[in-house]
């Protein structure tokens, strides 16, 4: 008979404890989580990225709702449990639910620290503990006023990045002379709260908060001293004391957090607690690795192995802020009986500390450079000897026993037991284990078994290196696939960063980005300009050195350096003074071919250079505008005649694309775009092998995407239906909007479609109308910029330079 | 002996870009790159002709427009695993006056 587990608490301490469980006893236990969140578990360690804007909500989730279905689990999203009955063992939810249970695991977590001053309560006072935290100071930061963050510990400072990041102008207020002295010695500290005011954060050290004022809201704060800081934001983030009240009225044994002994079990033998409420030999916890053991612990005990005990050890702090190298661990404390050795190199922003007693490290700082971390653990836990290489140890481990300078050397020369991800407490040999014996050959898949680096992150070069070690040239550390050779990041790292650090420009990007070269490539600078043209279209000047010639010069080079011209032609439909028009054109600029597209309209061929503005001129003068034939944007809109003609028209296809194009031409887009629309099932315009088509039926439009038939072959994926034109559009525009906001450069939308999924897609544009509604705003934003006839701008003189020889030189001699 | 035209100002050619001479020997491209150095160039990439002055240019480097070959602009020499190079002429700045050396001219001249 399978035994009742009944968890209070969704946090990623009980969500690891369920994963061993199901692994150690699968089936033994019938478990009922309740939440007092209303959402699935994530991954909390990740929100400052999220605050800063770096990653979305949907990437920090540890277990999405279909796991929970998978593992038969009953979770209570936004339940908060009121009462335990151990009596009776039942607990009961504020919305009413009881729940019996055999085995009870508290993990109810942890509380924010609210320092009682007068207003502390005001609205406008927040602290940062949940996504809901995070999303109110995102809300807060689009006013791009002023915050207040007190508290200059880990939580604090990446509050104050996060909102930084977010555009707001932040001071963080310290009660203690340095950032972060729990964990980092003065000088580090120094070192720490320098970079933090390089980004334009304001820290004031020594500052005691008197109180918060304000008339009904936040307005600012006042210190003892007599200062005051304007505000519109205040984030309290002091610290955090276990949240154990509900174990407390049950008459369990309390002191700060909930008393457990080794096995994790509270006085109650049936009850045991886990994560940052519970207390061990009279310790709470508050960073992931020893919640990750506790969880590991009471995992064993549910499945019936009462030797497994947790057991106390240091864990090395890092600090996740985009470029801030920053690794503590252990006791660094001055005192008779230990001496120290330190490194510091000014211009690099390097300082390095070892704290040593009987020739054994106890303790270690390193800030702007922290490869070494792991070693220097290593050698802590292992209480490791270091008398013989006493001259080199700061130096790190490449320096011990001549070995060369190479980071590869470094990582090969850790033992199996080094610990290479501290978050989840994997050591090297258990990598290179699953790397040999499961076959694995990506890092997801390394991530995936492992867990190695799927907290933080912040190891993942250290097992990117090993997986290179352990498979050799086998493994491309490329699982993200950088953009060129002129960068580390792939493209979608690139892209989210132009928008959570604001960069406006190609050479912000690369040297924020830190680029290799000094003004990129053929491959990454068309790409830059077109994330940025796309990301900030009334901010960004578009970059026209960074285009390829055809979208520089509006038009198609060809094999011989000539260029031809496509007009738009709406929807493929023209008319006699158009055609008269084009033939026009045709003779006199002796134009040597004349062919039609597959597009519905009319390609002129082997048009020289110097000649385009002329062209141009005279097609503009019977009214045609560009077509970007050339473009990575909307090409052409192919139709049928639909209900006008066709008797067997459900709608006025033709009508409708017209429109469509007119809506839409303009835009610039990852890669080309071909849309069609066709009047009925029988599909004459072929839509269903386009990046956007539409079908129409009786009932509506069906609208399609993902469709190729090029390099690729590939039928078109239904979108949905839609009942009126109206709100064919509406999607239509949206799903563009989504890929122009998501899509690698040269990525169609066919590739983009499988990459994220067509069920997510479905998800955003169908089934979110809010999500729709914002895509579709942001797309006619950007038109206002992008609708201009390039083809009129350059007849009326812009960028001349590009259509003219700079000079002619030698032919009057050469006649002489 | 060289003998040097006169082909114009440096700010006539956008940074990061090139403009054409047009000689009765060819085209001559002509580069400005972003830290304002000049380079000369025949027009003609060493694959299969196509236009040089129509590249993305990076660096000292140019990509060619047809097939992606990159050639050196102070070399002439394709980059990477492609071989070939084109010819280079030399350039002389002098304040804002761009020059050229037309070697056939000279010999002709002389």
């Amino acid at each position: 008979m399978t035994e009742k587990l009944v968890i209070i608490g969704n946090g990623m301490a009980p969500g690891r404890m369920l994963e061993h469980l199901l692994e150690k006893a699968p089936g033994r236990y019938q478990v009922t989580i309740f939440n007092a969140e209303p959402r699935v578990n994530y991954d909390r360690i990740m929100l400052s990225p999220v605050l800063s804007g770096e990653k979305a909500y949907e990437e920090i989730i540890i277990h999405g709702d279909g796991w929970y279905i998978k593992h038969g689990i009953t979770l209570y999203k936004g339940h908060k449990i009121v009462a335990i009955d151990r009596t009776a063992k039942t607990v009961t939810s504020d919305h009413g639910v009881t729940e019996p249970y055999d085995k009870l695991v508290i993990a109810t977590g942890s509380v924010p620290f609210i320092i009682p001053v007068p207003g502390h309560n005001l609205p406008g006072v927040l602290t940062y503990r949940d996504l809901d935290d995070v999303r109110a100071m995102m809300l807060a930061a689009q006013s791009r006023a002023k915050a207040v963050v007190i508290g200059g510990g880990l939580l604090g400072l990446e509050a104050a990045a996060g909102l930084n990041a977010q555009g707001m102008d932040v001071t963080v207020l310290h009660v203690m002379p340095t950032l972060m002295e729990r964990q980092l010695d003065p000088a580090a500290g120094y070192l720490l709260q320098r970079a933090v005011e390089e980004r334009g954060i304001k820290v004031i050290t020594k500052a005691n908060t008197q109180a918060i004022t304000g008339n009904g809201k936040v307005e600012q704060v006042e210190l003892a001293d007599g200062t005051i800081i304007p505000a519109t934001l205040v984030v309290m983030a002091v610290g955090i004391r276990p949240n154990a009240a509900i174990a407390k009225e049950a008459g369990i044994a309390v002191n700060r957090g909930i008393v457990v002994d080794a096995g994790m079990r509270s006085n109650d033998p049936d009850i045991y607690a886990l994560g940052e409420c519970a207390e061990v030999s009279g310790q709470v916890y508050g960073l992931v690795a020893p919640l990750y053991e506790m969880a590991r612990v009471t995992a064993s005990q549910l499945a019936g192995d009462e030797a497994a005990a947790f057991v106390h050890s240091d864990t090395p702090t890092k600090l996740k802020v985009t470029g801030i190298e920053l690794f503590s661990l252990g006791d660094f404390a001055d005192g008779d009986d230990r001496q120290e050795i330190v490194l510091r190199d000014a211009s690099a922003g390097v300082y390095k500390r070892l704290v040593l007693k009987d020739d054994r490290i106890i303790g270690t700082v390193l800030y702007g450079e922290t490869a070494d971390g792991a070693w220097f653990n290593d050698l802590k836990k292992k209480q490791t000897d270091i008398s013989e290489m006493r001259d080199t140890l700061i130096f790190g481990q490449s320096y011990q026993g001549g070995a060369p300078l190479d980071p590869m050397a470094a990582v090969a020369a850790l033992p199996d037991d080094a610990e290479i991800c501290g978050c989840n407490g994997v050591c090297k040999g258990k990598i290179t284990g699953a790397i040999t014996g499961k076959g694995l050959t990506s890092l997801d898949d390394v991530r995936a078994h492992t867990k190695a680096s799927a907290s933080c992150g912040s190891c993942t070069g250290l097992v990117e290196k090993l997986m290179v070690l352990t498979l050799g040239d086998t493994y491309n550390p490329a699982a993200v696939q950088p953009m060129c050779s002129c960068t580390t990041l792939g493209h979608d790292e690139v892209r989210r960063l132009i928008k959570a650090k604001g960069l406006k420009t190609i050479p912000a990007v690369m040297q924020e980005l830190e680029w290799k070269t000094s003004c990129g490539c053929a491959k990454c600078r068309p790409a830059l300009n077109y994330y940025l043209v796309c990301d900030w279209p009334d901010e960004y000047a578009d970059d026209y050195q960074s285009r390829f010639i055809n979208e520089r010069v509006h038009a198609n080079i060809q094999k011989d350096g000539t260029y031809s011209v496509v007009p738009r032609m709406w929807g493929g439909v023209t008319n006699a003074a158009e055609l008269r028009a084009i033939a026009d054109v045709v003779d006199k600029f002796e134009i040597p071919m004349v062919k039609v597209t597959g597009g519905q309209r009319i390609d002129m061929l082997g048009i020289r250079k110097e000649d385009l503005p002329a062209v141009w001129a005279d097609l503009g003068q019977a009214g045609f505008v560009s077509g970007h034939a050339y473009a990575k944007g909307l090409r052409t809109v192919k139709t049928c005649v639909g209900s006008d003609w066709c008797r067997f028209g459900t709608q006025d296809s033709t009508g409708f694309g017209v429109r469509i194009e007119k809506f839409m031409w303009g835009s610039w887009t990852p890669a080309k775009v071909k849309m069609a629309v066709s009047g009925c099932p029988r599909n004459c315009a072929e839509a269903t092998c386009k990046d956007v088509g539409v079908i129409c039926v009786d009932s509506g439009y069906e609208i399609h995407f993902a469709g190729a038939a090029g390099l690729d072959i590939k039928g078109t994926e239904v979108l949905g239906l839609v009942k009126t034109e109206d709100e064919a559009l509406e999607h239509i525009v949206a799903l563009t909007q989504m890929y122009r906001e998501q899509g690698r450069y040269l990525e169609r939308i066919y590739k983009w479609a499988k990459r994220i999924g067509i069920a997510e897609i479905k998800r955003q544009i169908m089934d979110d109308g809010e999500k729709r509604k914002a895509y579709f705003d942001r797309f006619v934003f950007s038109q206002k910029f992008a609708q201009v006839d390039p083809w009129s701008e350059r007849v009326s003189g812009k960028d001349k330079h590009e259509f003219r020889p700079m000079a002619s030189v030698g032919f009057a001699q050469a006649a002489e | 002996m060289m003998n040097w035209v006169s082909i114009g100002s440096i700010s006539d050619i956008p940074r990061r870009g090139a403009r054409c001479v047009a000689t009765p020997q060819g085209k001559i491209a002509v580069f400005r790159t972003a830290e304002d150095q000049v380079f000369a160039i025949e027009d003609h990439c060493p694959h299969k002709g196509g236009p040089l002055s129509q590249g993305i240019v990076h660096g000292a480097a140019v990509t060619c427009p047809l097939h992606n070959w990159v050639i050196s602009l102070e070399t002439g020499k394709a980059l990477g695993a492609d071989e070939g190079s084109v010819r280079t002429i030399p350039v002389r700045i002098e304040g804002e006056r761009l020059f050229i050396a037309l070697e056939a001219l000279a010999s002709r001249a002389a």
